[in-house]
């Protein structure tokens, strides 16, 4: 009978495609530097719990979460941390819906949001824990200009659109010797709500001598066209001649963009790397009380040789509340990624590492989750 | 036109008209040849563009065994190594899941309205309603699930939920695509069945199916190959994990197009493109597989019936 | 009723030997289903008088066969009829078996839109701001203002551009493969086509903004020069490629293998004798095709395009990483040539920041939208498919006939 038969052809296939499916049975690829001596890692308290950890938010730190989830798994092989970098928004909706361990933000928590995530770790307070910092760097594709020099007020009037050409006077007074083109500036934002974009109109409005009118926001209030994530952007800018845009400085280097250099007011003009970032972050002040430990950043900073537009990554997690096995995992793995070792290996990605003073905080803080 | 013109005072009328009218005939049949070999042409060059450039940026990631058969956990963007196992497998399980809710009721909705409900109230009110689920983008479908199947149950998100509101997607693809194919089966074959005393049912089911299933398998295919590929869903309603998780019902889970989108961000990175290209044409071949698999049943089936 | 059960086991299903008890309910509810059958089919002989349709033949004539076989079975014992209970007992199963199918999707269906509606309405009464008019778009907070107007423009305006583009092509590759190409290239073809179908749409979008964004370069500089005195085609100041007509052109090629698979499978079928018939008659290739397989395929391309225009309209990743979006001081562009959003684009460019009820159900609203213009489309086509052809084969196959024979004659 043609039912049967379809029956049969139909379990047929479904048999086949299971055996193609699962012929190969998969693995995990060996780690590739375990073999390095790690006898070094004191400081990490060497027991490693099983599970697994998930967490969600900023995209910002995905490339050092990444770096750290992988030389953590060095140590700990029987933990598997999932890390989806949807953005900070998502991450605390994420975190406070019981979806995920712990979070990643590009802002440390807000009243309303804290009221949610006490909820999620079940009455106990959640706790900002700076993590990652990360540079934002003004990027350009100018065809002929290797070194571009702005100030806060001209960054601000070019992203603002009031400076709409390369050889406008301000820009052009900044950058003696250089020879500016004449055509009109393309400005990339970021279409979509981002920490980026919230610390980098911070700098506007705090650098920008009033310039920058609209108030710091996730969303984009400046001119240029919209593109989505630091990915966008980036090509936005490498693909269109005479362009601009903000990003996060990995991108900036892997897209071999021009960086411009910061005339922070000390006198000469401050080149992006990690040693000018961490300097920025030292100059920074805790803002909330006891051992909340966000951060307030200083954009206006005229420390010299300090690079004033930073972003900072926090992990937000439960201080209690959590599950035993779940609360072992998350403090291993934040361990980790606080400690020398894990943010040595940021240095290489882009990134500026903790200074010591916040480092051995949050290490603290990180102790005191229970 | 103007040597029909000139030739008009000086040749017989009825000669003239024969091949004035043969003659427009044979240009409008040439000019139809010409256009449809230059559509065929044009639209080749992109798709074949967009295939060179998967294959040619993907193939030889491909090659190496680990790819098929590992992870990609511990491997960051600026690393090489690791393979597409567990998003493989994800999208396997998943679209495996979607089919088996998907394709039932697609098909026995379209013999419904083909067979059983056409022309009923009824039957206007299903084909009113398959309308609106083609409208539904795939976000606003994982939207619905999300909605439902953690802001309402709680639950987490999983495989599961994915294939849920693949099903959404699926279900007008396969249903429209069959009900096209059940139309053009001519209604001479019926009633050739009904006049040797078969009933309606046997006769849907061993001369109108058999008849379409070809066509139908097409549907089938497209609709597979279209959620498969869908993005959207799977970034709502499960995390991405670079590990393998083969359950669909716990815990966040890779698959090929999520894969593609954690890498696609760092394409500057050589490493990085790699596996976006690479993860691409798994995907691609992963359908190509089912639809030769398609086929043969297709073949199989159809050897059968006659 | 009794004996046929006796011999007729090989024929049947597993479950007759539990039927046995039932059989006088079986009779009885045999009878049921002959009133239905005549309701139906007076149903549709108003359905079909109106349209003038000549199908009602052949379909009354499938309901003779089942109301003859019903009344006759349970008086003859003969072999020849012991299809018949199989029948009616398969019918009542597999009909239900399909009509519950068909509820099943009104009730998926009408799930899915009371939730999402119950969604969005709160979003909507809040709204400060006209939802159909309006083109700013900020929801949530404690003023929420947000309208649809430049989400809609964007959206439907790619989408116009996408099927202009890609049907005719895609008729024009269907027609290649099933009646122009050599046997020998059509298969592949074929099947490169398919294979096409499956590329994931966030490829599309990568191809698109890193290879084909390119070299549309000039095309857009060449076109807004030419007739940039058209506001829609008008380009703004700037070298950005991720504009407007980038993103159809690429929707068009994504949705291309989708309209190009399913018409191909449609134009295969037109009967060989509807073809010949044509041929034999003297009618060109092209009058072939003109007067047998387009009226054939006719409803079948236009469920195709529709199904295309359905992933044009919805697409989301393809489209959100070519398009550029403009900013929120900038007056409002109509242009081909500058950014924009779809309604896809925009929500799940945002999706990841839907921190309260009332901004997701704006997004949703939205969203709603675009259910409501695909379905307006879609109903369009088919009235459009409806009026122009009756629906029937047979009316078409005598104007086909009377078509070809004019065409021969003079």
């Amino acid at each position: 009978m043609s039912v049967n038969r379809l029956f049969r052809v139909g379990s047929v296939a479904v048999a086949s495609l299971g055996v193609l499916a699962l012929s190969a049975c998969g693995s995990d690829p060996e780690p590739a530097g375990s073999s390095s001596p790690d006898s070094s890692t004191s400081s990490a308290g060497a027991e490693c719990p099983k599970g697994t950890l998930n967490a969600e938010g900023s995209s910002a730190q995905k490339n050092a979460i990444e770096e750290v989830i992988s030389k953590y798994n060095e140590k700990c092989a029987d933990v598997t941390v999932n890390y989806n970098p949807t953005g900070s928004g998502a991450g605390i909706k994420q975190f406070n819906a019981g979806q995920v361990d712990f979070a990643g933000s590009d802002s440390a928590l807000k009243p309303a949001e804290m009221t949610a995530a006490t909820k999620r770790c079940a009455g106990n307070a959640a706790v900002d824990l700076p993590m990652v910092i990360g540079p934002v760097a003004i990027a350009y594709n100018v065809d002929g200009v290797t070194k571009l020099v702005l100030d806060g007020p001209t960054a601000a009037k070019i992203f603002q659109g009031t400076i709409k050409t390369w050889n406008d006077p301000a820009i052009a007074k900044l950058n003696a010797g250089v020879t500016l083109p004449s055509a009109p500036i393309s400005v990339f934002f970021r279409s979509d709500e981002s920490g980026t974009t919230e610390n980098f109109t911070k700098y506007l409005k705090a650098a920008g001598g009033g310039a920058w009118t609209g108030e710091p926001a996730k969303k984009w209030t400046g001119t240029g066209a919209g593109k989505e994530k630091s990915a966008g952007v980036a090509e936005g800018v490498k693909s269109s001649k005479n362009s601009i845009t903000y990003v996060e400085w990995s991108y900036a280097v892997d897209n071999k963009l021009g960086v411009a250099q910061i005339e922070t007011g000390s006198g000469t003009p401050v080149e992006l790397s990690a040693d000018s970032a961490g300097k920025a972050l030292a100059a920074a002040k805790p803002a909330g009380t006891g051992s909340d430990l966000a951060l307030k950043l200083d954009y206006a900073t005229k420390a010299p040789g300090a690079y004033p537009i930073i972003l900072v990554t926090y992990e937000i997690a439960c201080t209690k509340g959590l599950p035993a096995e779940k609360t072992a995992l998350v403090k291993s793995f934040l361990s980790y990624f606080v400690s020398k070792d894990g943010q040595a290996s940021l240095t290489d990605l882009n990134y500026a590492p903790l200074p010591a003073e916040i480092q051995t905080k949050v290490e603290a803080a990180i102790q005191a989750i229970s | 036109m103007t040597a029909v013109a000139e030739n008009k005072p000086a040749y017989d009328g009825k000669v003239l008209d024969l091949t004035g009218k043969s003659g427009a005939r044979a240009f409008k049949n040439t000019l139809a040849t010409v256009l449809i070999v230059l559509a065929f042409a044009v639209a080749m060059i992109p798709l074949l563009w967009i295939l060179f450039t998967v294959v040619s940026k993907g193939y030889h990631l491909l090659l190496s065994a680990d790819w098929w058969s590992q992870s990609q956990r511990g491997i960051t963007v600026r690393r090489a190594g690791g393979g597409a196992y567990h998003a493989i497998m994800g999208t396997l399980i998943m679209a495996l899941i979607t089919a088996v809710i998907a394709v039932p009721i697609a098909i026995l909705g379209a013999i419904y309205l083909v067979e059983y409900g056409k022309g009923t109230r009824a039957a206007k009110v299903v084909s009113f309603m398959i309308d609106i689920l083609t409208g539904v983008p795939s976000i606003v479908a994982a939207l619905f699930v999300y909605a439902v199947w953690i802001t309402v149950f709680g639950f987490n998100r999983v495989g599961f939920a994915v294939s849920l509101s693949l099903v959404l997607l699926m279900l007008p693809v396969v249903l429209r695509s069959t009900e096209e194919m059940l139309k053009l089966v001519p209604d001479e074959l019926r009633e050739a069945s009904y006049a040797l005393g078969v009933p309606k049912w046997k006769t849907i089911l061993k001369v109108v199916v058999p008849t379409a299933f070809g066509g139908i398998i097409t549907g089938v295919m497209l609709g597979l190959a279209r959620v498969m590929g869908e993005t959207a869903p799977l970034l709502i309603l499960v995390g991405y994990s670079k590990n393998i998780n083969l359950n669909p019902f716990n815990g966040f889970m890779g698959a090929l197009p999520t894969m593609i989108n954690q890498d696609r961000t760092e394409l500057a990175l050589p490493n990085a493109a790699d596996r976006v290209w690479a993860a691409a044409l798994t995907l691609i071949l992963l359908v190509l597989a089912l639809n030769l698999l398609a086929r043969l049943i297709a073949r199989f089936s159809a050897i059968k019936s006659k | 009723m009794s004996s046929p059960d006796g011999t007729a086991p090989p024929d049947r299903p597993d479950g007759t030997a539990a039927e046995e008890p039932r059989i006088e309910d079986l009779v009885h509810e045999d009878a049921g289903p002959t009133p239905r059958f005549g309701g139906l089919a007076s149903e549709h002989a108003e359905h079909e008088a109106a349209a003038a349709d000549a199908e009602v033949m052949t379909e009354s004539g499938v309901e003779d066969a089942g109301t003859t076989t019903a009344p006759v079975t349970p008086t003859e014992t003969g072999g020849k009829l012991e299809l018949g209970p199989v029948g009616h007992l398969g019918d009542r199963l597999f009909g239900g078996l399909a009509r519950g199918s068909g509820g099943l999707v009104v009730l998926i269906v009408a799930f899915v839109g009371i939730f999402l509606l119950a969604l969005a309405i709160p979003a909507l009464i809040d709204d400060k701001s006209n939802f159909l008019f309006s083109r700013i778009w900020e929801p949530g907070g404690d003023q929420p203002r947000f309208g649809i107007a430049a989400l809609f423009y964007t959206t439907v305006i790619s989408s116009i551009i996408a099927m202009l583009i890609a049907v005719p092509i895609a008729i024009g590759v269907a027609l290649f493969v099933t009646y122009y190409a050599p046997k020998r290239l059509a298969a592949p073809v074929a099947h490169a086509v398919d294979l096409l179908a499956a590329v994931p749409s966030i490829i599309y979008g990568l191809w698109g903004i890193l290879f084909f964004a390119p070299i549309l370069r000039p095309v857009i500089n060449g076109l807004s020069t030419a007739l940039g005195w058209i506001p829609l085609f008008e380009k703004p100041p700037g070298d950005n490629v991720g504009v407007v007509f980038t993103a159809s052109v690429v929707l068009a090629i994504m949705i291309l293998p989708v309209v190009t698979a399913i018409s191909r499978e449609i134009f295969a079928q037109t009967p060989i004798a509807h073809r010949e018939g044509a041929l034999a008659l003297g009618a060109t290739r092209w009058e072939m095709i003109r007067l047998s397989v387009l009226p054939y395929g006719r409803s079948g391309v236009v469920s195709a395009s529709m199904l295309g225009l359905g992933r044009a309209l919805g697409e989301t990743v393809a489209v959100l990483i070519i398009l550029s979006v403009p900013n929120g001081n900038d007056p409002w562009n109509s242009s081909i040539f500058a950014g924009g959003e779809t309604f896809a684009s925009k929500i799940a460019n945002n999706a990841a920041e839907f921190d309260s009820p009332e901004k997701t159900g704006a997004y949703i609203a939205a969203g709603l939208v675009l259910f409501v213009v695909t379905f307006l489309v879609n109903s369009a086509a088919r009235i459009i498919v409806d009026r122009s052809a009756p629906g029937t084969k047979r009316p078409r196959r005598n104007r086909r006939a009377g078509a070809a024979t004019e065409g021969a004659s003079a």
